[in-house]
């Protein structure tokens, strides 16, 4: 076939930003099945709920302080995660390289409480369908806790390099912030349904 | 300068078309040898590979299929023990589901999609090559485990408690929950990945109601998978973990459930069965115009139906359980909703006919799937509506009459519109014909034989023959018809080895092909067969839903990229108008060491938990070396 031109893209930039970066629909997508995941984990516990004749079974409620705590951190690290997202977008290597060390550091201290949030549990993920369903809950959101923040240290450390200079990388920067406000988010449900629905 | 650019760049309209098709070629092909096969990054190659691996899991599934025919054939018969039989039709579902109809559907908008879109690769390369490893895996793990007589023997949807720790012994339970893990992982990879492609990797023009429907199939499709699959990801993985951790999720004695297990997978196995229809729909909707020499009647209508189908999938899926004991109130809700779906499907049909009433129809081969498709399709959807009602399911759930409706439907709302697209796309594909006359021969024998296998089974089931049972007493009035059954699937076997035996013939001596042997509409037919590895010189310009029969000499096409780093074009969701340039990755051994790193931490985890703690470490470092830019122009831009 012979071929017309009838259009000239060379004057387009290279690496759109948000909804023109593919990347950025990727991590959507990725956060669309993962929030579909944690949907019908809760939907497990409420089912399960349902048909126990009581509920928590066997167990008395979780002991509220550490998963609270959690939920107080994470809220917390909203403004500095959208501080490091803002200086992406805006270009500015030397505030995004110390805010990603920021989070670096502020992502590990929910995963420590966490830590303290399991035992917060007091039922053991063996002992009944109840016990079993509080652990998978925690468990699930405990590891997108700890995939999003390793995300955070190599990029840290990626924006240190000589790769860091470069649109395409910073745009990697707000797509992680992005996935970190995820994580936020769907821990309030879970813990809504972990810790408030057995006291209701 | 220009954004981005260095004093090297150098443009595609900068040089003259036989330069620019060496340049291009020179950064986008995949160099011959093993390391070119295991880091390519092409979707061409990824997707005809996915298709061929699919179609060997097929030609396993049908052995199975024939082992199981002989062993019926006979009352008491002794070809297999029942150990043997449980585990051969506990592979045959998992096999044809799990590694054929959902991974080939994939694999075929792996390869049409981007050049369907008129794009030079899919969304995320590297993560489609991953995809394809990770699935190939998770078929090695079944299949070789069958071989040591490890198979999983609980059938393809593993109900506890047969499959849970009180009952299912070994780790045949775990092998079938981990296959789930591998493929349900690749499933969800090329999902996103479609998705990506179609919002935003269009030519620009193509909006929104210029797509082809068989991407728009495609799409919708990969929204079903996206939602649908993790119900059963976490099922597998809750199954595995009462298995080997201990918990108590399908354990009645500790507050668990069994019908839990069966409302997880049944939210998952409705949808899966839509997610194998809904692309066949598409390649029908493809192969209909293009062989009655018309765009389909009702192109809205068409779009719609899709949506409607894929969302409605979603409210089907206690049909699976209407003898559980359920509330009556409850089980009538899904009457109706199984009822209603077949409106969406209906709407697709008399759309089709009309199409061909209106138009000029050559009935080349995939024609004639496409016909055989409406005719058996439409027998699957009334024996469908029949069973979705409560009481008459009551009396055929788990007998025979079950199992000729799925085949009805799966065979031919699946596998003939698949058999039809690749003798469609065969020429696309390897630049050769495969056999018309051969193609008749193949449809016949296909469609003769399927009918006269799995017609009888509505009576068997009727008559009471119960599935998946190993063998049946000689007063039990089966045998004739399982004899008529057993002999008659030796007719569909042959239409299956004539088409395998053409396809592979015509691979290497079929009529060259040309460009558009079949003068059809979409875009994948403006360039050569087989395409270049950049599939376009030039990103093509879309003015019109079915570019090339508007304009059949010329094909209007963008100018700009750069051809010195691999490049293609972002465009707007709705309307199409180009948005940026963006680069694409390069070949690359990462997803393949990634993918292997997946294989042995999964594997392991079937037989310890610490196995996820441990193996995510080389995980993570194959994961680091991926994403690592490599100084190569696309990464520094």
């Amino acid at each position: 076939m012979k071929e017309r031109i009838v259009a000239d893209v060379s004057r387009l930039s290279l690496h759109g930003t948000g909804s023109a970066s593919t990347t950025w629909w990727g991590t959507l997508g990725f956060m669309l099945i993962e929030a579909t995941g944690f949907a019908l984990a809760i939907a497990v516990y409420l089912y399960l709920m349902s048909i126990a004749a009581t509920w928590p079974t066997d167990a008395p409620a979780p002991d509220l302080l550490p998963g609270t705590l959690v939920a107080l951190i994470l809220i917390a690290s909203v403004l500095p995660n959208y501080l490091v997202s803002q200086w992406a977008e805006r270009e500015d290597l030397r505030k995004v390289r110390i805010g990603l060390v920021v989070m670096s550091i502020l992502g590990m201290v929910p995963l420590i409480v966490r830590a303290f949030e399991f035992y917060a549990l007091k039922v053991s993920w063996d002992t009944n369908a109840y016990g079993s369903i509080v652990w998978i809950l925690l468990g699930l959101h405990t590891t997108h806790i700890i995939t999003d923040l390793a995300d955070t240290f190599v990029l840290a450390a990626l924006m240190y390099t000589r790769h860091g200079r470069n649109r395409r990388r910073l745009g990697d920067v707000q797509d992680n912030a992005m996935y970190w406000n995820f994580v936020v988010v769907t821990w309030l449900p879970i813990y809504g349904c972990i810790y408030w629905i057995p006291r209701l | 300068m220009r954004d981005g650019e260095t004093k090297r760049d150098v443009r595609d309209t900068d040089v003259d078309r036989p330069a620019l098709e060496a340049a291009l070629a020179r950064i986008w092909n995949t160099p011959e040898g093993l390391w070119g096969a295991l880091a390519t990054v092409d979707h061409k190659i990824i997707g005809r590979r996915y298709i061929i691996t699919a179609f060997v899991f097929l030609a396993l599934g049908g052995v199975l299929a024939m082992l199981m025919r002989l062993q019926l054939a006979q009352p008491e018969a002794r070809v297999l023990g029942p150990d043997r039989y449980n585990q051969i039709f506990t592979m045959h579902g998992s096999n044809m589901m799990f590694l054929f109809a959902v991974p080939v559907m994939e694999a075929v908008g792996v390869y049409l999609v981007p050049l369907m879109v008129g794009t030079r690769n899919i969304a995320f390369p590297r993560l489609n090559a991953f995809s394809y490893w990770i699935f190939l895996a998770g078929g090695a793990l079944l299949w070789i485990s069958f071989m040591l007589d490890m198979g999983p023997d609980v059938g393809w949807f593993a109900y506890v408690p047969l499959s849970g720790p009180q009952y299912g012994f070994g780790k045949r339970a775990d092998i079938w929950a981990q296959m789930i893990t591998f493929t349900e992982l690749s499933a969800l990879a090329v999902s996103v990945e479609i998705v990506v492609t179609i919002l935003k990797q269009r030519a620009p023009g193509m909006s929104l109601d210029r797509i082809p429907l068989f991407v728009w199939s495609m799409l919708v499709t990969s929204f079903v998978v996206i939602m649908a699959m993790p119900a059963i990801m976490i099922a597998s993985s809750t199954l595995i973990l009462d298995r080997l951790v201990g918990t108590h999720l399908f354990n009645p004695a500790e507050g668990g459930d069994v019908l839990l297990w069966q409302h997880l997978f049944w939210f998952f196995g409705h949808p899966e069965v839509y997610i194998i229809f809904l692309p066949a729909v598409g390649m029908v909707s493809t192969m209909t115009a293009t062989f009655a020499r018309r765009p389909v009647f009702g192109y809205l209508a068409m779009v719609m139906a899709l949506i409607a189908t894929g969302i409605l999938a979603f409210g089907l899926w206690v049909h699976h359980m209407f003898v559980t004991g359920l509330p009556r109130l409850g089980e009538s809700f899904f009457t109706a909703s199984s009822m209603a779906i077949a409106i969406p499907a209906g709407i697709q049909v008399f759309c089709w006919l009309a199409t061909l009433w209106d138009g000029k129809p050559i009935f080349k081969t995939p024609l004639l799937f496409v016909i055989g498709f409406i005719v058996t399709f439409v027998i699957g959807g009334l024996t469908g509506v029949m069973v979705a009602s409560v009481p008459f399911d009551t009396q055929v759930h788990d007998t025979y009459f079950v199992v000729a409706h799925f085949h009805y439907v799966l065979i031919g709302g699946a596998v003939f519109p698949l058999l039809g697209a690749i003798y469609y796309w065969f020429p696309k594909i390897t630049g050769r014909m495969m056999s018309e006359s051969l193609g008749r021969w193949s449809f016949w024998l296909i469609f003769i034989g399927f009918n006269m296998t799995f017609f009888p089974m509505h009576i068997l089931g009727l008559q009471g023959m119960p599935r998946r049972i190993y063998t049946y007493q000689p007063d039990m009035p089966w045998h004739g018809l399982n004899l008529f059954v057993s002999v008659s699937s030796l007719i569909l076997v042959a239409g299956f080895l004539l088409f395998f035996f053409d396809a592979i013939r015509s691979a290497r001596r079929g009529l060259p092909a040309g460009d558009n042997p079949w003068d059809a509409p979409t875009l994948e037919w403006a360039t050569s067969s087989p395409p270049p590895s950049f599939n376009f010189a030039y990103i093509p310009v879309v003015k019109a839903a079915n570019p090339l029969w508007e304009q059949p000499d010329v094909l209007a096409v963008a100018g700009g990229l750069r051809i010195n780093s691999r490049e293609l074009i972002i465009s707007t969701v709705a309307a199409a108008e180009p948005e940026a340039r963006e680069t694409s990755p390069r070949n690359s051994i990462w997803p393949f060491l990634a993918a292997v790193a997946t294989t042995v931490m999964l594997i392991a985890s079937i037989f310890t938990p610490w196995a996820v703690v441990w193996g995510s470490i080389p995980l993570a470092v194959a994961l680091v070396g991926w994403f690592w830019p490599k100084g190569t122009p696309e990464d520094e831009s």
